[in-house]
């Protein structure tokens, strides 16, 4: 056969004498091992290098934006709102404090919201039509563009009250959320064991305490990891709050009226043709950024607290 | 202490599947009986429409009395009451996976709004102690996840949790099928101290253990009750031809 082992030599012990020829099936299992160990190593190899290539861009986009914005970090970035044009220094506290406040508003309504939903997908709706057409609409949701989330909510909310509001900017990444949080949790709570369920029923316990105090404790670190990813993906989002939140060069906290938010501040310092205001732009990028990884890292420690000896 | 059930013209089905066939049965109070029967005759579908956990499946149905005491179960309480009253062990031990050890014997009292910590702490330690873990657990009950035990220990943890609940009733869905020789064991020494305090109903495949734990026997054939007799009657002169059949090793 063609594809046959080249015969391996047999080698020469130390006192000079031959070993005695492997037979055929020997050498069969030697190459079959040699080439299990090659296979091996090529796909760890190559496992490896997706990893490298997946950590490389958050890294090289991490290092970029402090190399750029660090230098621009100062206390009046936390504590000022913008200055006037051709005016040096200012700041983007009151940009911070619009996203928290439309993150907020945004986690409060889209997270119960979602979990909601979760739980009749998958506790109460099981093979009903109504939670065919809530997991499709959510689904379908999910892929909006943010632009026309924007849109949409600008002529529910915006056109209606005649002018823009930190709520309605809060209501569009607060949609935005709710779909992923819905799919997670309906997903995590599938994965939690019927048995689990039963052990509940089975004590006398209401079947509504045993999805609040069995289900989705069981799962809740995978639902807290679905809002996790909605809350970062929505927090830099500019688009929907273009025609809703609008942005605002001074201090702002009310609800009903527009309300800067860094995402939007860092837009509309970008694409200016002002040195200083590219550089805060920067800033306020890295500022983001280092906002959603803190708040992402505290949740999971708080999460994470009293954990159990052999918990699973 | 525990009831004597009384289940008159049982039958229950799933979906189209006729599980049950007309079940006539007295259980007497204070006492272990087995079921015994291959595997899919509706013993475990027998034991489960005793404490109405058969409905908990959307497509599953349940005609006939079952009586406890007094108590008609499908007419004078609602599952969640009879529940309280009909505690349960599965075939598969089913800690609570996030919930310490305490947490998981405690359950069925917190999850059901009751706080008075004195009273969960002995209710704990008597319930430990009459499931024979207390010994084994006492140092890290509230340090230690329920899912971190060995899975006969957890076995005897969920008989634990069954009994804090202080039910009047026991069923035990084979408990011991998933567990080595020596925790199975221990679990039917278990059986045998528990039976003079709670009426104990085990579906078990095991024919050795249904002779050793229970007074009374019943043998369940394709969804049909063939024999119920006191297992020394049942091992030894068996009335019915299948049930000689299948326990001299026949078939099933």
């Amino acid at each position: 056969m063609s594809t046959d082992p080249t015969p391996i030599e047999a080698p020469a012990d130390d006192n000079g004498f031959m070993r005695p020829p492997m037979d055929f099936q020997t050498r069969r299992m030697r190459w079959n091992s040699m080439r299990r160990h090659a296979v091996n190593h090529l796909v760890t190899g190559l496992a490896l290098l997706s990893t490298l290539l997946v950590i490389a861009p958050l890294v090289a986009i991490l290092a970029y934006l402090i190399y750029k914005g660090a230098s621009s970090l100062n206390m009046a970035f936390f504590t000022q709102i913008p200055a006037p044009v051709g005016e040096p220094g200012g700041g983007m506290a009151n940009a911070i404090l619009g996203s928290g406040i439309i993150l907020a508003l945004a986690s409060s309504m889209g997270i119960p919201v979602g979990i909601a939903a979760g739980v009749y997908l998958a506790e109460y709706g099981r093979g009903r039509m109504l939670a065919m057409a809530v997991r499709f609409t959510a689904d379908v949701l999910n892929g909006v563009p943010s632009i026309v989330m924007g849109i949409a909510i600008y002529s529910l909310i915006v056109m209606r009250q005649m002018h823009f509001s930190a709520f309605s900017g809060g209501v569009a990444l607060a949609i935005m959320m709710v779909p992923t949080i819905t799919r997670t949790t309906e997903e995590m709570l599938a994965t939690v064991p019927h048995a689990v369920r039963e052990a509940a029923l089975g004590l006398g316990v209401p079947k509504w305490r045993t999805v609040v105090s069995v289900s989705l404790r069981t799962a809740s670190p995978g639902i807290i990891t679905g809002c996790m990813l909605a809350f970062a993906r929505v927090a830099g989002e500019t688009a929907p709050l273009l025609f809703t939140a609008f942005g605002n060069q001074f201090w702002s906290y009310k609800l009903n009226e527009p309300i800067a938010a860094l995402p939007l501040q860092i837009y509309i310092y970008a694409i200016s043709p002002y040195d200083e205001w590219h550089r805060l732009a920067w800033a306020g990028s890295l500022v983001l950024i280092l906002m959603i990884m803190m708040s992402v890292t505290l949740v999971r420690i708080y999460a994470g607290r009293g954990a159990l000896k052999g918990a699973s | 202490m525990g009831v004597g059930i009384d289940v008159e013209h049982l039958n229950a089905w799933y979906g189209a599947t006729h599980t049950l066939q007309d079940i006539n049965l007295n259980i007497p109070a204070n006492h272990a009986t087995a079921l015994i029967g291959p595997s899919g005759c509706g013993k475990s579908t027998f034991v489960r429409c005793l404490n109405r956990m058969h409905e908990t499946n959307p497509i599953a149905r349940a005609t006939g009395v079952v009586k406890m005491g007094e108590i008609d179960i499908y007419k004078d309480a609602s599952p969640v009451e009879i529940r309280r009253r009909v505690g349960m062990v599965f075939q598969r031990p089913n800690p609570f996976p996030t919930m310490s050890i305490y947490d998981n014997v405690a359950s069925g009292l917190k999850l059901n709004g009751f706080r008075n910590k004195a009273i969960l702490d002995e209710t704990v330690e008597r319930s430990l102690k009459a499931a024979a873990l207390w010994e084994e657990v006492k140092d890290e009950l509230k340090k230690k996840s329920g899912a971190s035990l060995s899975g006969g220990q957890q076995q005897r943890m969920c008989i634990a949790r069954a009994l804090a609940v202080d039910p009047e009733v026991l069923l035990m869905d084979e408990p011991a099928s998933a567990l080595d020789p020596v925790s199975t064991s221990k679990i039917e020494d278990l059986i045998f101290q528990l039976k003079s305090q709670y009426t104990i109903v085990i579906v078990t495949h095991n024919m050795q253990q249904a002779a050793r734990v229970a007074e009374n026997t019943g043998f369940f054939l394709n969804g049909k009750m063939v024999e119920f007799n006191s297992t020394h009657m049942i091992f030894t002169n068996p009335a019915d031809k299948r049930t000689e059949d299948y326990i001299t090793g026949r078939f099933g």
